[in-house]
C-alpha cells in the first residue's frame, strides 16, 4: 500500500516534469499540451465502407485487405517465431522494457472476433483499444493515423479472416514508470497528432500515393528516423536516418542528401532495393530484410513506382540534423593508432575481400555490393558495416531474386582488432573519407543479430 | 565523390595500357582483371580476383563454407559440423528448424532467416551430393573403460532404461539413413556433446514426437560423455562413405523422419 502511494506520487512528479521539458522541447505552451490530452481526435472516418459493404464483404475487398497488410508489414511484427500466424506474442526489445505484440486473429476471446469496424479504427488511427487502453507506441499508430477510413474498414475485413487462435496476449514487461499507461497521455499530447493523410494538390498522383504509402502504412519512419529519448521521432529530421534502439542496426537515410540519402541512386536503383532486396547501390541486410521479404516485393509496381518518386522527391535534409543524435558515437581513434589500422585494414581487404568487392571497392553489384561511395559506409554509425564484416549473412529470397548470394561471417577469423582495421580501410579508401573506427567499438556489435 | 573515382579509374588504366609494368603497380589499389575479362591473382596471400559472379551454388553458399569447410567438408577439429555428404532431407530439416527457432543457434538463425524453402531444399541437396573422403581421426586419449561404455550404448542401447541403440536407427555403420537420418561419425565432440545436451534441455527441438529429445532425456552426463568420446574416435574407411538408403523399423516414433 505505501509502495503504492510512493509509486503514485512518484509518476504524478514525473508527469509534471515530463510535461514541462514536453512544454519546452516542443516549444508548446502548458495550455497547448494540457489541451491535446484532454481533447482526442473523435473522427470515426466518414468515408468508410458502407454497412452493406461490411456486412457482406466482397472477395475484392477482402484481398485489398490481404494486400494493405502486407504493405503495413503486419503479420512479422503479430507473429511470434515458429509459431501460429498473426496470433501475437513477438518481443519486442526497447530501452523502456519488452513489449509482446497481440494475437490479431479472428478468434473472439483472445483476438480480434469480438472488434466492430470502429473499434479497428479506433485502434489504427487513434492508438486505442477496444477495452480503451491507450496502446504504446511500438504500434506504429502515429505513422497508421494517416490511413484511410476504408483502408482501415478493408484491413479489419481482413483480419476477419485470418484462422482464429486462441492466444491470451501477454501482458508487457515494462519499468517503472513507462508501465503506467496513463503517462501515455502526456507522450500523445507531445508528440502524436490524429489525422488522415491530406493530399498536396501541388503534387501529382503518383507521389500523393508513394507519400500516403511511406508515411502510414509502410510507417518508414518507425526505423528511418532518429528517435529521442522518449522514443519519439522527430519531424524536422524525418526520414533523415537513425540508429534503431536496441536492435544495433543504423537504418540509412532515405532524404536527397547525396552522400548519405538517396539523392545519388537513380530511381531504378531504388526501385530494385524495395522489390528484390539487391540493387547496383546496396543490398538490404538486418531489419530491413524482413521488411523486403514479408512487405515490399509483394507491392505491385505502380505502388512501388509511387513509393520511389515520394522518395526520390525529399529534399536533402540539413547536414545539422543529421547528425542531431550522435550520442551512441564511439570516441574517436587516436591519431598515433590511424595509420597502423589502415595499413593492416588494407592487407587485410586485399586477403579477404577483394574476391568479391573487388579492387577500389566497385562491387559486382548487384550481389556484390560496391563499397565506394555506399552510403551504408560513409554515414554516421559504422554499426552496419561492423555488424556485415561479423555476420556476412543473405539478402532475402524475393521473387526478383530467390537465389540471394551471400557473404560469409569473419567473426571466427578475425579479431576485433583486425574487423576495426578492415573497417576503417573500407570507410577511408577510395574517396569514402569516413572515420576509422576502434576495436572498442567492434566488440560492442559482437553480438549475433536476431 | 563518385565522379572523381571513375576519373582516378580512368587515369589509372590509361596509365596501365601505357606502361607495360601497370597492372602490378596498381595492384594494390586497382585490378585490371575486370577490364581485361581474366581472374587474376594479385599476390601469394591475395584473394582470387573474379571478372564476373560465377551462377553457381558454389558461389551463393560461400557464407556456408566460410564455417563448414570448403565443400561443407569441416572436420573434427573446431566444432562446426560436417555438412557434405549428410542426407538431404536431415540437412533441409535443420534449415527449415533454424529458421523457425527449433533448433538454436543464433548464427545459423541469422543466415536463413529470410531464405526461402525453395532454396533452402537446394542447398541441402547441393551439400548432400558432395561425397568427399573424411579426414583421418586422432586416437581418443580417454580410458578403453569410458571408450568400451560408449560402444556399448552405441551399438546395443540399454533397453532397461529405454535407451535404444543409435544403430537402430542411424545405420549399422553409423552413416545414416537416407534421407532423413544423418551420420554420427567425423563430427567434433564438442559438437556431439552439445546435440545431445541441447534435446535434453530443449534447446534443440525438431517436429513432435522429437525421438532425439526422449532418448537424450534418459542419458546422464556420463552416458553422453562416453557416447560421444566413442563416436568421435572413429575413422571412416573410404568403403564406407555412403548413406544407408535401407529403411529401418525405427524402435520408436520420430517426427523427423517421413
Amino acid at each position: 500500500m505505501k509502495k503504492n502511494i510512493i509509486r503514485i506520487i512518484a509518476a504524478l512528479c514525473l508527469l509534471g516534469i515530463a510535461l514541462s521539458v514536453g512544454c519546452i522541447a516542443s516549444g508548446n505552451t502548458i495550455g497547448a499540451v494540457l489541451k491535446a490530452i484532454f481533447s482526442e481526435d473523435q473522427s470515426t472516418g466518414q468515408s468508410g465502407l458502407s454497412e452493406s459493404e461490411l456486412a457482406q464483404p466482397t472477395s475484392q475487398i477482402i484481398e485489398r485487405g490481404r494486400y494493405l497488410a502486407r504493405i503495413g508489414n503486419c503479420m512479422p511484427c503479430h507473429t511470434a517465431k515458429g509459431s501460429d500466424v498473426y496470433a501475437g506474442g513477438r518481443e519486442f526489445k526497447t530501452a523502456f522494457g519488452a513489449l509482446y505484440s497481440p494475437n490479431i486473429t479472428s478468434d473472439v476471446s483472445t483476438g480480434l472476433g469480438a472488434w466492430s469496424a470502429t473499434d479497428f479504427w479506433k485502434a489504427i488511427h487513434l492508438g486505442r483499444s477496444k477495452n480503451g487502453h491507450l496502446m504504446y507506441p511500438a504500434f506504429p499508430y502515429t505513422n497508421y493515423t494517416k490511413i484511410t477510413r476504408r483502408d482501415a474498414d478493408a484491413l479489419y475485413l481482413y483480419f476477419k479472416t485470418v484462422p482464429a487462435v486462441v492466444r491470451v496476449n501477454q501482458s508487457h514487461d515494462l519499468q517503472f514508470p513507462y508501465n503506467q499507461r496513463f503517462l501515455l497521455n502526456i507522450w500523445r499530447a507531445l508528440y502524436f497528432r490524429p489525422g488522415v493523410f491530406e493530399a498536396q494538390p501541388q503534387f501529382d498522383e503518383q507521389w500523393n500515393r508513394g507519400a500516403y504509402l511511406v508515411q502510414g502504412l509502410g510507417h518508414c519512419s518507425a526505423c528511418h528516423t532518429a528517435r529521442n529519448r522518449l522514443g519519439a521521432t522527430n519531424e524536422q529530421s524525418d526520414l533523415a536516418g537513425g540508429l534503431m534502439p536496441t536492435l544495433d542496426w543504423y537504418a540509412p537515410s532515405l532524404t536527397g542528401s547525396a552522400h548519405l540519402g538517396l539523392g545519388e541512386w537513380t530511381s531504378q536503383d531504388v526501385f530494385d532495393l524495395l522489390k528484390t532486396g539487391v540493387s547496383k547501390r546496396g543490398s538490404v541486410f538486418g531489419p530491413m530484410s524482413e521488411v523486403v521479404s514479408e512487405s515490399l516485393q509483394y507491392m505491385n509496381d505502380q505502388d512501388t513506382r509511387a513509393m520511389v518518386t515520394y522518395l526520390k522527391a525529399l529534399p536533402e535534409t540539413p547536414e545539422q540534423l543529421q547528425q542531431a543524435s550522435q550520442d551512441w558515437r564511439f570516441p574517436p581513434v587516436p591519431a598515433h593508432d590511424k595509420a597502423r589500422l589502415l595499413t593492416l585494414g588494407s592487407q587485410l581487404y586485399q586477403k579477404y575481400c577483394i574476391e568479391c568487392h573487388q579492387a577500389g571497392g566497385k562491387g559486382m553489384a548487384p550481389h556484390y555490393p560496391p563499397l565506394v561511395a555506399n552510403r551504408s559506409i560513409t554515414m554516421y554509425s559504422a554499426v552496419n558495416a561492423i555488424r556485415m564484416v561479423l555476420n556476412g549473412g543473405y539478402p532475402p529470397s524475393t521473387q526478383g531474386n530467390p537465389r540471394p548470394y551471400g557473404m560469409p561471417p569473419f567473426r571466427h577469423q578475425l579479431s576485433d582488432d583486425e574487423v576495426a582495421a578492415v573497417v576503417s580501410y573500407v570507410l577511408s579508401a577510395w574517396g569514402n573519407n569516413a572515420e576509422p573506427v576502434s576495436a572498442e567499438e567492434v566488440g560492442r556489435y559482437r553480438s549475433i543479430p536476431d | 565523390m563518385y565522379r572523381k573515382r571513375s576519373f582516378a579509374g580512368t587515369l589509372a588504366l590509361l596509365f596501365a595500357l601505357c606502361v607495360s609494368e601497370g597492372p602490378h603497380v596498381f595492384a594494390a589499389s586497382y585490378t585490371l582483371s575486370g577490364n581485361a575479362g581474366v581472374a587474376k591473382k594479385i599476390d601469394a596471400n591475395a584473394g582470387q580476383v573474379i571478372s564476373s559472379i560465377p551462377d553457381t551454388l558454389k558461389q551463393r553458399l560461400v557464407a556456408c563454407t566460410a564455417c563448414h569447410g570448403p565443400e561443407g567438408r569441416a572436420t573434427p577439429e573446431g566444432y562446426f559440423p560436417r555438412i557434405a555428404g549428410k542426407p538431404a532431407g536431415y540437412l533441409y530439416h535443420q534449415l527449415i528448424n533454424f529458421r523457425e527457432g527449433r533448433r538454436t543457434s543464433p548464427m545459423m538463425s541469422y543466415m536463413v532467416k529470410h531464405l526461402s524453402d525453395d532454396y533452402l531444399k537446394e542447398m541441402a541437396d547441393y551439400f548432400s551430393n558432395q561425397h568427399i573422403a573424411y579426414a583421418p581421426v586422432e586416437p581418443s586419449r580417454l580410458s578403453s573403460e569410458i571408450l568400451a561404455k560408449g560402444q556399448k550404448l552405441v551399438k546395443f542401447g540399454d533397453a532397461s532404461r529405454q535407451i535404444p541403440a543409435c544403430a537402430a536407427c542411424h545405420g549399422e555403420a553409423l552413416m545414416g539413413v537416407a534421407p532423413d537420418i544423418p551420420g554420427l561419425l567425423g563430427l567434433p565432440r564438442d559438437y556431439l556433446r552439445a546435440q545431445l545436451s541441447s534435446w535434453s534441455n530443449g534447446l534443440r527441438r525438431t517436429v513432435a514426437p522429437d525421438c532425439m529429445a526422449k532418448i537424450a532425456r534418459q542419458l546422464t552426463g556420463d552416458d553422453m560423455y562416453a557416447v560421444t568420446a566413442w563416436l568421435a574416435s572413429q575413422s571412416i574407411p573410404q568403403d564406407r562413405l555412403d548413406v544407408s538408403t535401407t529403411a529401418l523399423k525405427l524402435p520408436i516414433p520420430c517426427g523427423s523422419v517421413r
